[in-house]
């Protein structure tokens, strides 16, 4: 009996999350600046219509951003999932172990040398992002940092990143101005040419993870065990952390420096439906692209004809949220 | 039979222990006893590839542990950590986890896998905790979950590291009936015990560890008999005659 409630418990959590992507990806479509009607979107999409204003706005302005907000939301969140199991630390994300401030680094270095979008500033936001993130993991094990001298390795990493970012920034007047939705994360620089490298690393490195959940559990056992397990954990930490730089990369190259997302998301799911990989991964994936493509119509119609960074509205609403969950959740046994 | 040859070993470049021989046998609990530091938890550990062994052979029924892939060694001895994580997951899915070394990539578990997991829950009696997140049992739950997960593993050694530090006195006891258990069903099941009384009693043969080489094995009464425990622990140990069977104790010398 109990098995069956929890089954169908979960069930409904997936529907609960397909239907929030699908309403934010609908919603986000028809709403913002120039409101459309659906009636308008038909007639948009329709042959007649293929270069009508309309047209012209879903296709340049908001596809792009409504797949930008879906991909990020969900590569974040996945990154936060693997970054907690890998360190065993739920204290973890990208945001705050300098992942996401490696990546930030990475693509504040290419827009002063004039590389704004493609496979080049993918790449390079990867490259800083793993960096980071094994640093700090490395140095973890090393020196046999505890969770909480980790988070503060972490700390040092995001100021010493940060202040790289800045310098660069300062020195290079050319990118100042983008700079502040950068570090709030924003979608309104979302380009096609930005966004496709940035698409198949986050299907991929979804897909593969979805393949490695069992590995993942095995791995938050801790090391003895999931060495007595049969695991090599040596290549799986690698493995896995690779795949979280490839997301929190990928989205920081998109979104800017989008913080909070990576923790909240793994966190609710875990309160609301389970610890289990293979649960976590794919629940995180779609409340977080829903979270997240919701938070971004949102900052565009709350003051439009002016936007707001979608960083600002996901504190906003996710703070009290993440609060409440902490302080209400799932039998309030509240372990760090 | 479980032969263990002048096994060297320890953490990166720091020799724990210095040629380790020792024998145990099927259907036995070898009780592993020594001081904090001789190197008990780096020798089970060493046994079965977790910490790599520098030179020496583990030998299962003549065949060389060590020389076999992790995930080969990880089907022929399971290892439960003294100090273990409490994941969110359900009990259920950490004994399921006992049948990873079984699987390749990607790692699907079959009906068979399921199978065994619910029979080793239903024998250790936490089947309707199957569904329970670890977080929410109490220590001695937790504790048959991941022996459970052991046990599932399906391997004719089990090793396990002070399984009774954390249990009330009835958990010890039950447990070290259940380890018994194990035994019986053939399996060679060697154990890190810290409570002298307890591993003389349990144990059909004692290893008794110093400074990283084996001081002297042999069945209790052996040990007893030779005055090593006293030598190496600076204790004085006595035993007295209850029900049957001698009972243990230690006191200061």
């Amino acid at each position: 009996m109990r098995r069956l409630r929890k089954n169908k418990r979960i069930g409904y959590l997936y529907a609960a999350a397909v239907g929030m992507l699908l309403l934010s990806a609908v919603t986000g479509i028809l709403l913002g600046a120039a409101g459309f009607t659906a009636a308008e979107l038909m007639r948009a999409l329709g042959p007649l219509g293929a270069d009508s204003p309309e047209a012209m706005i879903l296709r340049y302005a908001r596809l792009p951003r409504v797949a930008a907000g879906l991909l990020c939301g969900a590569a974040l969140s996945v990154s936060g999932v693997v970054i907690q199991g890998v360190l065993a630390n739920r204290l973890a994300s990208p945001s705050v172990i300098g992942v996401n401030a490696g990546a930030g680094l990475a693509v504040t270095l290419c827009s002063a040398l004039g590389v704004v979008g493609g496979w080049r500033l993918s790449l390079a936001a990867f490259l800083g992002a793993f960096a980071a993130v094994m640093a700090v993991s490395l140095g973890a094990k090393k020196w046999g940092a505890s969770r909480g001298t980790v988070i503060l390795m972490g700390v040092a990493m995001n100021s010493l990143l940060g202040a790289f970012s800045d310098a660069v920034t300062i020195l290079s007047p050319d990118i100042s101005i983008m700079r502040s939705d950068f570090r709030i994360g924003d979608f309104s620089a979302a380009t096609y040419t930005k966004l496709v490298p940035a698409a198949v690393v986050i299907l991929t490195a979804l897909l593969v993870l979805l393949t490695l959940a069992n590995e993942l559990d095995v791995l938050a056992l801790g090391d003895d065990s999931a060495r007595g397990l049969g695991l090599n954990t040596g290549a799986a930490r690698t493995l896995f952390l690779l795949l979280a730089a490839a997301l929190a990369g990928a989205a920081v190259s998109v979104a800017g420096l989008l913080s909070f997302v990576g923790l909240l998301v793994p966190h609710a799911v875990r309160r609301i439906a389970t610890g289990e990989a293979r649960h976590l991964i794919p629940l995180s994936a779609l409340f977080g692209a829903g979270f997240v493509t919701l938070c971004d119509t949102l900052s565009r119609v709350i003051l439009a004809p002016y936007e707001l960074p979608v960083g600002i509205i996901m504190a906003f609403l996710g703070a009290p949220f993440f609060l409440f969950i902490l302080i209400k959740g799932k039998g309030g046994h509240g372990r760090a | 039979m479980l032969e263990v040859k002048n096994l060297r070993g320890g953490y990166s470049g720091r020799e724990v222990l210095h040629g380790v021989s020792l024998e145990a046998r099927a259907g036995e609990i070898t009780a592993i006893l020594g001081p904090n530091g001789c190197g008990k938890s780096t020798l089970l550990k060493s046994l079965c590839g977790i910490v790599p062994a520098a030179s020496g052979q583990v030998l299962l029924d003549g065949q060389d542990l060590l020389a076999l892939p992790q995930k080969q060694i990880a089907q022929k001895a399971a290892y439960l950590a003294q100090s273990r994580q409490v994941p969110d997951i359900t009990v259920g899915r950490l004994v399921l986890h006992g049948r990873f070394p079984y699987l390749s990539y990607p790692r699907r578990y079959r009906e068979e896998d399921r199978r065994i997991a619910r029979d080793v829950m239903e024998e250790l009696d936490i089947l309707d905790l199957a569904e329970t997140p670890l977080p929410r049992l109490s220590g001695g739950q937790q504790q048959k979950a991941y022996i459970a997960m052991a046990l599932a593993q399906d391997t004719d050694v089990i090793l396990l590291d002070e399984p009774t530090t954390y249990l009330d006195v009835s958990y010890q006891l039950q447990f070290l009936r259940q380890a018994r258990e194990l035994s019986g069903s053939g399996k060679h099941v060697l154990m890190v015990v810290h409570d002298l009384s307890h591993a003389l009693e349990t144990a059909d043969r004692a290893v008794l560890m110093r400074d990283g080489t084996v001081a002297i094995q042999g069945t209790p009464e052996e040990e007893y008999a030779s005055g090593a425990l006293e030598d190496v622990f600076g204790v004085r140990v006595v035993r007295v005659q209850a029900g049957g069977q001698w009972h243990y104790f230690t006191m200061e010398k």
